[in-house]
């Protein structure tokens, strides 16, 4: 059944008891994301010392799919140097645009790897997408301030 | 709602929609509960689209050959039929691009209205002045009116909602008051169905001498509206939603009033006299049709506009509200489910949102739709009234002629599939 290629264990796993949730101090910088569409939204903040990710906290409400990429997120970026985090977004970005025709890198992307079922569902991508376009824009803002 | 009419045949209707006999995420029978966004189109529709542009495509209004006069003879044919159907006169309808230009041609038109002509003086709003909305209006009967109450100075208010999602009027004379200028409010909710008393709204309105501007998206398409009747000055509603093509909406205007009023986009086709210094413009509705205006749609919403009036816009709203009253009751029946709005189909037309505790409407349409089932998720551009309502957003089935007990039936049992596969059952 399709339903579970898309809604993979670990997608279900991550929403039902999501990693690094909550907001906390001390941060940088905070961005707040929201899809127009469904109203999805995201508040994230980003603690960076000497550009590595040492903290990712964030609250929102939003469907598995967006809850679960966040907490993915914050798997895979905390603790890696800025460079590094970046890569592994755009790896990630890549995955989810690519209609499911991109083979993920599991020694990139991790837990990741179980969003290429989302791709193939257009209307889903700006889902998983939410809480990366906020890491970005946090981490730019951290960036701009500092 | 009349009782006697015979009740439609569904089945022989569905025959008329190709699309509904389609399958879906392999092979599931298409259960399309999505009208509210979107209607679907049956044979009749697409074939005069197909006859006109066959037979008789031209450019309107312009040329002198036969084509240009066919096609401008079905342009305005379509007008006139649409008026009929609409309860208005021929020259009070004009043709948009969506229902969504129609407002904000209006609001504009309101903008221009200062630095026009003394006639136009009735629709000047400024400082002082206050525009009247709803909690309850779909996006594009609010954000227009922001825009003009943030060009011109004017304040914007609003009726605010009963926790049940009906308009909260005990007190309407402290919310239309004789500062107010304009009152835009939604015929029927493209959320909760639910049916605004016009009469109340259009009285108090004419009592200070504001003018009302309905938006009749969801009332057109799906019950009798006679324009005339309800008193309103404007309405705007689009033809996707009524069986007929995108790309064409109607607005109507009360016929003095669009006379005075100002124009909103400009250019070919729109003018009296054009000269180097300045230009004088047309009588409407062409004053408010700048530019080639669509042709085949406007065939086609004519189309769509007989085909209603065949079938009958008293049996329509009869079935749907069959419809709505078994939904109401299927869903209402699943534990965990909270139907958004009024909990009965009174004053109601067929749209019916709920959320489901623990599933993220956006994770149950995904579920509805691997079993074929059509249902939108998200606030339904009816962002504030989500807000009103505790729910950051909704799945929302909206019913149309052709749907059957038979999908009411296979909408909640897909809830019940949703809730068993996120645990939550």
């Amino acid at each position: 059944m399709q339903l579970q290629q898309m809604y993979q264990e670990i997608i279900l796993d991550h929403y039902k008891n999501p990693h690094g949730r909550g907001l906390r101090d001390p941060f940088d910088a905070e961005s707040f994301q929201v899809n127009p569409t469904c109203g999805d939204e995201v508040t994230l903040r980003v603690h960076v010392v000497d550009d590595v990710v040492r903290d990712v906290s964030y609250d929102g409400q939003g469907c598995s799919i967006s809850q679960a990429s966040t907490s993915v997120l914050t798997d895979l970026v905390v603790g890696k140097p800025v460079g590094e985090a970046f890569k592994k977004m755009d790896a990630f970005v890549e995955l989810m645009q690519g209609r499911g025709k991109v083979e993920p890198d599991e020694d990139v992307l991790e837990d990741g790897i179980a969003f290429a079922g989302v791709a193939k569902y257009p209307a889903r991508v700006k889902c998983a997408l939410l809480g990366w376009m906020a890491f970005k824009d946090a981490v730019a803002r951290s960036q701009g301030a500092a | 709602m009349t009782t006697t009419a015979a009740p439609l045949d569904v089945t022989a209707l569905r025959a008329d929609f190709p699309i509904l006999s389609r399958t879906v995420r392999d092979g599931k029978r298409l259960v399309y509960l999505d009208s509210g966004a979107t209607s679907q189109r049956p044979t009749q529709v697409l074939d005069a689209e197909k006859a006109f542009l066959q037979t008789a495509n031209a450019a309107v209004h312009r040329g002198a050959h036969q084509l240009a006069e066919e096609a401008t003879d079905a342009y305005e044919g379509a007008r006139q039929r649409i008026a009929d159907f609409v309860g208005a006169d021929f020259g009070e309808l004009v043709f948009t691009k969506n229902a969504t230009e129609g407002f904000n041609l209006v609001a504009y038109a309101m903008g221009n209205a200062a630095t026009s002509g003394p006639e136009a003086a009735r629709f000047v709003v400024g400082p002082g002045d206050e525009i009247v909305v709803t909690e309850m209006e779909h996006h594009a009967n609010l954000v227009p009116w922001q825009q003009l109450a943030a060009r011109t100075g004017a304040t914007l208010k609003w009726f605010k909602l009963t926790s049940d999602g009906r308009l909260d009027l005990s007190d309407v004379d402290s919310v239309i008051t004789p500062r107010t200028k304009v009152v835009a409010f939604t015929h029927q909710s493209n959320v909760t169905g639910v049916i605004n008393p016009v009469d109340v709204l259009v009285a108090a309105a004419q009592k200070v001498g504001a003018l009302t501007v309905l938006d009749a998206c969801q009332s057109v398409p799906h019950g009798p509206v006679d324009f005339h009747a309800l008193g309103v000055d404007f309405a705007s509603f689009s033809g996707h939603k009524m069986l007929g093509p995108s790309g064409i909406g109607v607005l109507y205007g009360r016929r003095s009033l669009l006379e005075a009023l100002p124009p909103f986009i400009t250019g070919g086709s729109m003018i009296e006299l054009v000269k180097m210094e300045g230009s004088t413009f047309a009588p409407p509705p062409q004053r408010f049709e700048a530019g080639s205006p669509m042709t085949s749609q406007a065939v086609g919403l004519g189309a769509a506009v007989d085909y209603l009036t065949v079938v009958g816009m008293e049996r329509i709203h009869a079935h749907e509200h069959a419809l709505t009253v078994a939904a109401l009751e299927g869903l209402g029946s699943v534990r965990g489910v909270r139907l958004l709005g009024p909990q009965d189909a009174v004053d109601r037309g067929g749209a019916v949102p709920f959320e489901i505790e623990g599933v993220h409407p956006h994770d149950a349409g995904q579920v509805l739709d691997s079993l074929g089932i059509a249902v939108r998720v998200g606030h339904h551009c009816a962002w504030p009234l989500h807000r009103c309502l505790n729910a950051q957003s909704s799945v929302r089935a909206t019913f149309y002629l052709y749907n059957t007990l038979d999908e009411v039936d296979a909408l909640v049992d897909g809830v019940r599939e949703a809730q068993k596969f996120f645990g939550v059952a």
